[in-house]
């Protein structure tokens, strides 16, 4: 039983290894973690769905250690986008920027939800509008009808 | 006639529409950033055994020019060699080479072996003016036009096909002045 219980303690206290690539960091620690952020927000062109933080191709350790020269030489984070964005285009941006072109790609769930909302509504006044006409009172003739058609027997 | 009927309909065209053209793009091709603007600033030394670098002054010369980014480590590289000595045959351009990050010893020996397809050769040793130049995967094939702005990007390593439909076709019309229709 206690060794057990000694198991699965230790199970517990398994942390997570995270893995951290082996640059030269910088001396300024806020720099640094400036410089990871920065790097997170970028894709890897050769392994295009990573940011070239998570990833350990050639390239993506030369663009992290382009970003970390720029921020230690006090550039700001638009500027050091920018500086990727000449050589590799707006794609090379994880999250794409609001413009002309990326439009449609940041308001089309807006526009989805509209269009959703749209079709609910619509329904919802069909549907209070059938059981408005429902609700209404039977005339006399109609009162007369229904009597004939519950009254039992008599059929065929 | 009720045209509501209509709208799935329309709906499943559009989607399947979008789908046919989204699903058949490649996703690994990235649009070049560079296409259309000037070559960048850069000024790389020979490659060892050669005494020509390259500079972003020796792609500004009236004629169009062909830069070709290799490694010797690069495999594909050796794939495309052979076509780049046809190129060459060819005498529709002079062919630079960027040689990225490669030892210079290494480079030295594959272009005596197999062959220097190159007017001339600039050492990329840190990979900066690659970067510089929006590489991301070796080879890449360029086309700068006379006044040194880049007309056409190739990534990966040149077709005979390739050779036919884009490169020399796109030479001809840069060497005849006239604007090249031919899809990059």
């Amino acid at each position: 039983m206690l060794k057990q219980l000694g198991l699965v303690l230790l199970l517990l206290a398994a942390v997570p290894a995270t893995a951290q690539h082996l640059d030269d960091r910088l001396a300024d620690p806020a720099q640094e973690l400036r410089a990871r952020d920065l790097s997170r927000e970028l894709r890897c062109l050769v392994c295009q769905n990573q940011s070239i933080e998570d990833s350990n191709a050639p390239l993506a350790r030369d663009l992290r250690k382009i970003v970390r020269e720029r921020v230690s030489a006090g550039d700001s984070d638009r500027a050091i986008l920018d500086y990727l964005v000449v050589r590799y285009g707006e794609w090379v941006l994880l999250k794409p920027r609001f413009n002309a072109q990326t439009l449609l790609l940041w308001l089309g769930p807006l526009v989805f939800l509209l269009i959703g909302g749209l079709v609910i509504f619509a329904l919802w006044r069909r549907q209070r509008g059938n059981v408005a006409a429902a609700a209404a009172p039977l005339d006399a003739a109609e009162q007369k009808r229904l009597a004939t058609l519950l009254e039992p027997g008599e059929r065929n | 006639m009720r045209l509501s009927y209509l709208i799935p309909l329309a709906l499943f065209l559009l989607i399947g529409i979008g789908l046919a053209v989204g699903l058949t793009l490649n996703p690994r091709e990235i649009p070049s950033a560079l296409i259309g603007k000037p070559v960048p600033e850069f000024s790389l030394p020979p490659v060892q055994g050669r005494t020509l670098g390259l500079a972003t002054a020796d792609l500004k010369t009236g004629e169009p020019q062909v830069v070709n980014v290799f490694a010797s480590w690069c495999v594909p590289c050796r794939v495309e060699h052979p076509l780049l000595m046809a190129l060459k045959r060819d005498n529709l351009a002079a062919i630079h080479g960027l040689n990225y990050k490669d030892d210079p010893a290494d480079v030295a020996k594959w272009l005596d072996q197999l062959g220097d397809p190159f007017t001339r050769t600039g050492a990329d040793r840190n990979g900066r003016v690659g970067i510089d130049w929006g590489v991301y995967g070796v080879p890449e094939t360029f086309i700068v036009d006379g006044t040194g702005q880049i007309v056409c990007k190739h990534v990966g390593p040149l077709m005979e096909y390739d050779l036919q439909t884009k490169i020399r076709p796109i030479l001809a019309d840069l060497k005849a002045g006239r604007p090249s229709r031919v899809k990059c």
